[in-house]
């Protein structure tokens, strides 16, 4: 990724008087491709995407932008568009005047307008809304216009602040969808903003996780799902459960953790790096567990008691305790062969938890 | 009604307790009547203060003066006499030229201190705008006569010019002249233009302008396609605040205009007062009437067209 990176952001701070909202951030993303920023709000990564627009300037650090430093280039001078999280739409002009809204410099005849504008109409799948107002549009037609709007330009970055944020569940599914594809046709870098890990995870091909103005782990989907790297990038990615545990490394092939609740788990070398005996968390997602009537006859396991319980129709959530561990572990599992109310756990159920070692995250020490 | 098992009896019992006054049931349903109600003070003033006095100077226009009364036989000759007549068209357009010019100042000077402080000003936004108001704490004839103290024959500035040596003798177009009417009238009615414009610079949402500016507009496009179609309505409502009062000012002509400054409240006013042809006055404010509504409607229109081709 190094040496087609383009964007690259290098020891990037900036500061709002004493607060400091981007702490020494690095990082590249590639041409074409679907890069996220997540954080919860107020992690820095709205201020960031502005870097990127120009709308904020960097205290120190610089940014480049296809090989450009970018530094005292002004907006309206950059390769880059945005869509703003309230979408922006100009309430004085009609939807195929907002979409034109940039054309102006390009010196286009009408009828070449026109026909540009007709295109993105199709893109966007609006096809003869141009002469609407602003104010007959919905939300996500709204998001749609300024899309195209900013498309029109053909800039070799998209910038997206949150652009879904508005639009209730089922629209923003449809849009991610539809999105993900849009970028797929016309092969634009977006760099997306969002503080929804599910919607990272859906669209991004990359994605900076973000806290307290810092990068905490950059990582495709997967590798931020299955592998992350800290105990912060873990619990913010979904369900995360954590045992405490301690490394044992007993000859040369294998090393194992010695866990509180889950008792010794096989771990190959790769994963650990810690000498015998040095202090861990091993983590597991709760999906990556199996619960079973019966003891299994092989592999690993623990027994356990089943505390609370929810259902949520594709999926069931249950929370189970285990001896040796104080709070209580989380559990997923489909609903694949639930079809009636008796065929779930009942709270205070005795279970079997079964689990595979390659599942195991291991993590260092808080 | 959901109550429906209730006995005769009860029902009625109940219907007392909630009992209400006919009035405030009337008012209840109809919505119309609460609307006139609330109006009705205004109505009523309106009635007794403009409309009946409204037809009481048509009435009034159409009579002619008979020495010391009024010839009552309905005539249009006042309005032929403004017709044919040149004293009077010539009034009646340096009376639209001079508080052209003072309105078109008045937007000039006001709308970068609406501007600024809607934009620019992040704290204390409301001591600003009082702050901008303040000249409006003292009376109307009181600006009048400051104004004749700063640019009389022996005013400040004449005075402060000699000194420093800049001129050798007082420049006497700043006194009785147009010029002085229209300074003193662009002064006065300030704080009439900031208030509108600030109101619809507040409004704009922040995030168009950077829209703007990421759609490739440099700082001067965006003024002239955003921010400035967006107050056009705080600017037209301004603009009529201070043009139709302006043109009708006897004052400050009165006071500071000197011969080539009088307009034709200055005249209305004559003849009212000592000319003693009130027909001809009432004549006079109607047509005055007449051309301001005129005037505001192509405003109006130019402006909508011209919001268009800038869109």
């Amino acid at each position: 990724m190094k040496n087609d990176a383009f964007i690259s952001i290098r020891n990037v701070n900036k500061y709002f008087g004493s607060f400091q909202a981007i702490d020494n951030v690095n990082m590249d993303i590639g041409e074409g491709e679907f890069f996220s920023l997540l954080g919860a709000s107020g992690c820095g990564k709205t201020t960031l995407l502005r870097m990127l627009a120009g709308f904020e300037s960097t205290s120190d650090g610089e940014i480049l932008i296809d090989g450009q430093p970018s530094a005292d280039v002004p907006p309206h001078h950059r390769p880059v568009n945005m869509v703003f999280q309230s979408y922006a739409i100009f309430p004085h002009l009609n939807v195929a005047d907002n979409i034109a809204y940039g054309l102006r410099k390009h010196k286009l005849s009408k009828p070449q307008k026109q026909e540009m504008v007709d295109e993105m109409l199709e893109l966007i799948k609006l096809p003869g809304y141009g002469k609407r107002k602003a104010n007959e549009l919905s939300g996500g037609q709204r998001q749609r216009i300024a899309l195209a709007r900013a498309l029109i330009l053909k800039p070799k970055v998209l910038l997206l602040d949150e652009p879904l944020g508005a639009l209730d569940k089922q629209l923003r599914e449809q849009m991610q969808l539809e999105l993900r594809a849009l970028q797929r046709q016309v092969g634009i870098t977006f760099v997306f903003v969002t503080h929804d890990q599910e919607e990272a995870l859906t669209l991004s091909d990359r994605i900076a996780v973000m806290s307290g103005g810092k990068v905490l782990q950059v990582d495709t989907p997967e590798g931020l799902y299955e592998a992350p790297k800290t105990r912060e990038v873990a619990s913010f990615i979904g369900n995360m459960n954590f045992f405490q545990g301690t490394v044992r490394r007993n000859g040369s092939s294998e090393a194992a953790i010695e866990t509180q609740g889950l008792g010794s788990i096989p771990i190959s070398l790769e994963k650990v790096t810690k000498p015998d005996g040095a202090p861990v968390q091993v983590a597991l997602r709760p999906e990556k567990f199996e619960l079973l009537e019966e003891e299994p006859t092989g592999g690993h396991f623990v027994s356990a008691k089943m505390d609370k319980t929810a259902y949520l129709g594709e999926r069931s959530h249950y929370y189970v305790t285990l001896d040796g561990k104080s709070e209580p572990v989380a559990v997923s599992s489909t609903n694949q062969f639930v079809a009636r109310d008796d065929d779930r756990w009942k709270e205070g159920e005795p279970v079997w938890l079964s689990w595979s070692p390659e599942a195991v995250v291991v993590l260092d020490a808080d | 009604m959901a109550d429906t098992s209730l006995s005769p009896a009860e029902a009625r019992q109940s219907a007392e307790r909630i009992k209400t006054s006919w009035f405030s049931a009337l008012l209840y349903r109809s919505e119309a009547l609460r609307g006139y109600l609330l109006m009705s003070p205004t109505i009523l003033i309106l009635t007794i203060g403009i409309i009946i006095p409204f037809f009481i100077l048509v009435a009034m226009s159409l009579w002619t003066r008979d020495g010391f009364g009024f010839d009552t036989t309905l005539t249009m000759a006042n309005y032929a006499r403004t017709w044919d007549e040149p004293i009077f068209g010539a009034l009646l357009q340096r009376s639209f030229w001079i508080s052209g010019v003072a309105t078109v100042a008045t937007i000039l000077v006001c709308y970068p201190m609406a501007y600024y402080v809607a934009f620019h000003v992040h704290k204390n936004k409301m001591m600003w705008i009082i702050l901008m108001t303040l000249p409006f704490w003292t009376s109307y004839l009181l600006r009048v006569f400051a104004w004749k103290v700063i640019l009389g024959y022996e005013g400040v500035i004449n005075s402060g010019f000699m000194s420093l040596g800049l001129i050798e003798a007082p420049l006497e177009f700043l006194l009785y002249s147009q010029t002085a009417v229209i300074i003193t009238l662009a002064h006065a009615w300030a704080a009439f233009a900031i208030l509108p414009m600030y109101v619809s610079l507040e409004k704009i949402d922040k995030s168009l302008l950077e829209a703007a500016t990421d759609l490739g507009d440099g700082p001067v496009a965006r003024f002239l396609r955003i921010t400035l179609p967006l107050s056009m309505p705080g600017i037209i409502a301004a603009s009529f605040l201070i043009f139709i009062p302006t043109t009708g000012d006897y004052i400050t002509p009165a006071l500071l205009g000197g011969p080539d400054g009088a307009m034709i409240g200055n005249f209305i006013q004559l003849q009212f007062g000592p000319v003693n042809n009130w027909p001809m006055g009432a004549t006079l404010s109607i047509v005055l009437m007449l051309w301001i509504s005129a005037i505001a409607l192509v405003f109006l229109f130019v402006t909508k067209k011209a919001q268009d081709k800038i869109a």
